[in-house]
């Protein structure tokens, strides 16, 4: 069985993201960036997969700029057993990335494609599900737990009322949320060994996909800023000022 | 221009996330249908057509919609949104999961969480947690937008009357099966609808310890919340969650106990209309957005709350 995972490489969620000067949007010069945290749980979730026997390769996949190598080497240091860039220096929205992931999901016919459920740079939390219907395959959303048996899989998945099960044919999607796996460190020996695994690069233009994007950012803006609190002193105070002050018990 | 606002409902009523939806739906302007989609519904059809401002009420009650499964709840949005220019969700795990798939079916993008509504094209999101806000034009023809409930009122309940019409269901995709729910069992209110929310951080040290919080929410009829370090703790389930990767909520009144403020837990409650913080670590980046900071140490702080009310 083969997996292929999506990681995107972002902002790194300990880092204040900042609006640039002129609203066109987040200033990213020299910020510390790293693979999205929800990746890191579906990179794990492979490599464990593997490591129990269940699969035999896993392939990890960015679409992006070069820097994105970066990523990549990460999931490879982590475990993975090649990776795929397909280069872009353009920000492309999750229907375009869905429709470069069919591409690579159509070369390497995977058994399984895990992603995280949401980048936690734009929030959009779309492209596992795009991709499974562009491909005609289930999909398993926010996933806590997955078993992988019988050419299904059962999978456990976060929803607002509580934990969802449900079961689904495989090839599937699956997107991960952060309870599925706690992710392992790379050790440097694995650091220094991913270095020489293989790395496939190609241009987003060689796949004559269509990913024009269908929105225009018209300007980024900070939030706004909430009025400076109060320290209080003591219960008794913080009583009276939400009594009398805030009005809210 | 005219509207779908798919419903989420447990068969008998509403989510009260739904009526939010309807109040974006009517900003952005035009005819609203509201689309209730499951397997024996018709209850919650009925009180989907007394929300005031819906013009007709879709229903589809078939069992392929036993769990409102992704791939058969995508099939149904795409066989009606030919007839609408926008197409709206709540921003829920109910939303978030069936309307990328839509979208994609359709070839179209989708505008994830909007928080205001400039035009019947233009929005503004929240990306980064929050941290910043996006104000995007789509030139898609037909838009299908989540919604961030917390941003917008709730429609009334009552005062409308529509017609409700059966909708034909495609075939059950046969791609995935509803195997169960395991729902959190809470006598309290959900956190989503709860005017006031306690919610504890790792600071409470256990989850016995949370029971402090219960005894005032129990007084004060609010919902108990967690940041996600007590949840990964095992502290509370995750269902307790507040923040950008559990529930964004803004209640009137947000009480965080033991909660240092890490950016992604602040993206899941600082909208609330007021926010106290007790937190012993002064320097807890919680009171730069608290209303009413007490440094002290919870474990006196929080009796002493509980014998005030």
């Amino acid at each position: 069985m083969k997996v292929l995972v999506g990681v995107k490489r972002v902002l790194d969620p300990q880092v204040k993201a900042r609006v640039k000067a002129d609203k066109s949007g987040i200033d990213l010069t020299n910020a510390k960036m790293t693979m999205n945290p929800f990746d890191e749980n579906a990179v794990e979730e492979a490599i464990r997969l593997r490591e129990a026997g269940t699969v035999e390769e896993v392939v990890a996949l960015s679409i992006g700029a070069a820097k994105s190598e970066e990523t990549l080497r990460n999931a490879l240091a982590l475990g993975a057993d090649r990776a795929i860039l397909v280069l872009t220096e353009d920000v492309l929205e999750p229907l375009a990335i869905a429709k470069v992931f069919k591409a690579i999901v159509e070369k390497e016919s995977p058994d399984l494609v895990l992603v995280g459920k949401q980048a936690i740079d734009d929030d959009c939390n779309q492209t596992g599900q795009m991709l499974s219907a562009l491909l005609g395959w289930p999909q398993a959303t926010f996933a806590s737990k997955l078993e992988l048996a019988d050419g299904t899989a059962q999978v456990t998945r976060e929803v607002d009322s509580g934990l969802e099960t449900i079961n689904v044919n495989m090839p599937a999607v699956v997107s991960v949320d952060l309870r599925l796996n706690e992710p392992r460190y790379a050790s440097l020996p694995n650091v220094m060994k991913a270095k020489r695994k293989p790395l496939e690069k190609m241009d987003l233009a060689d796949l004559g996909l269509d990913t024009a994007n269908r929105m225009t950012t018209i300007e980024v803006m900070e939030p706004p800023a909430r009025a400076a609190g109060v320290i209080v002193e003591s219960v008794a105070e913080l009583v009276e000022k939400l009594r009398n002050e805030a009005k809210v018990i | 221009m005219s509207i779908l606002v798919i419903a989420e409902h447990d068969n008998a009523s509403l989510v009260g996330a739904t009526l939010n939806t309807v109040t974006a739906a009517q900003q952005i302007g035009g005819d609203i249908d509201l689309l209730i989609a499951g397997n024996g519904c018709a209850a919650a059809a009925q009180a989907a057509a007394q929300v005031a401002g819906v013009n007709r009420v879709l229903l589809a009650d078939d069992a392929s919609l036993e769990g409102q499964l992704a791939e058969n709840v995508a099939n149904l949005v795409v066989s009606l949104a030919g007839n609408y220019t926008h197409v709206l969700t709540a921003a829920t795990t109910f939303g978030k999961n069936f309307m990328p798939r839509a979208a994609a079916l359709l070839d179209m993008s989708q505008i994830s969480e909007i928080s205001e509504v400039i035009s019947a094209d233009t929005f503004v999101r929240p990306v980064y947690a929050g941290n910043a806000m996006a104000k995007v034009q789509s030139s898609d023809s037909i838009k299908l937008i989540t919604v961030r409930t917390t941003k917008f009122d709730a429609a009334a309940e009552t005062g409308g009357s529509a017609a409700v019409e059966a909708v034909a269901v495609a075939a059950d995709s046969g791609l995935s099966r509803f195997v169960g729910l395991a729902a959190s069992e809470s006598e309290r209110v959900e956190l989503t609808s709860a005017s006031i929310v306690i919610s504890g951080g790792r600071g409470m040290q256990n989850g016995e310890n949370f029971h402090m919080l219960d005894s005032i929410a129990d007084k004060l009829g609010a919902a108990v919340g967690a940041s996600r370090a007590a949840v990964d703790a095992g502290f509370v389930p995750n269902d307790y969650q507040v923040g950008q990767t559990g529930k964004v909520i803004a209640p009137d009144l947000y009480i965080a106990v033991g909660i240092s403020g890490a950016i992604q837990h602040l993206a899941g409650m600082k909208d609330s209309k007021t926010i106290v913080a007790i937190n012993k670590d002064s320097e807890a980046p919680i009171f730069q957005v608290a209303d009413y900071g007490l440094v002290a140490d919870l474990f006196e702080a929080v009796p002493e709350l509980d014998k005030a009310l």
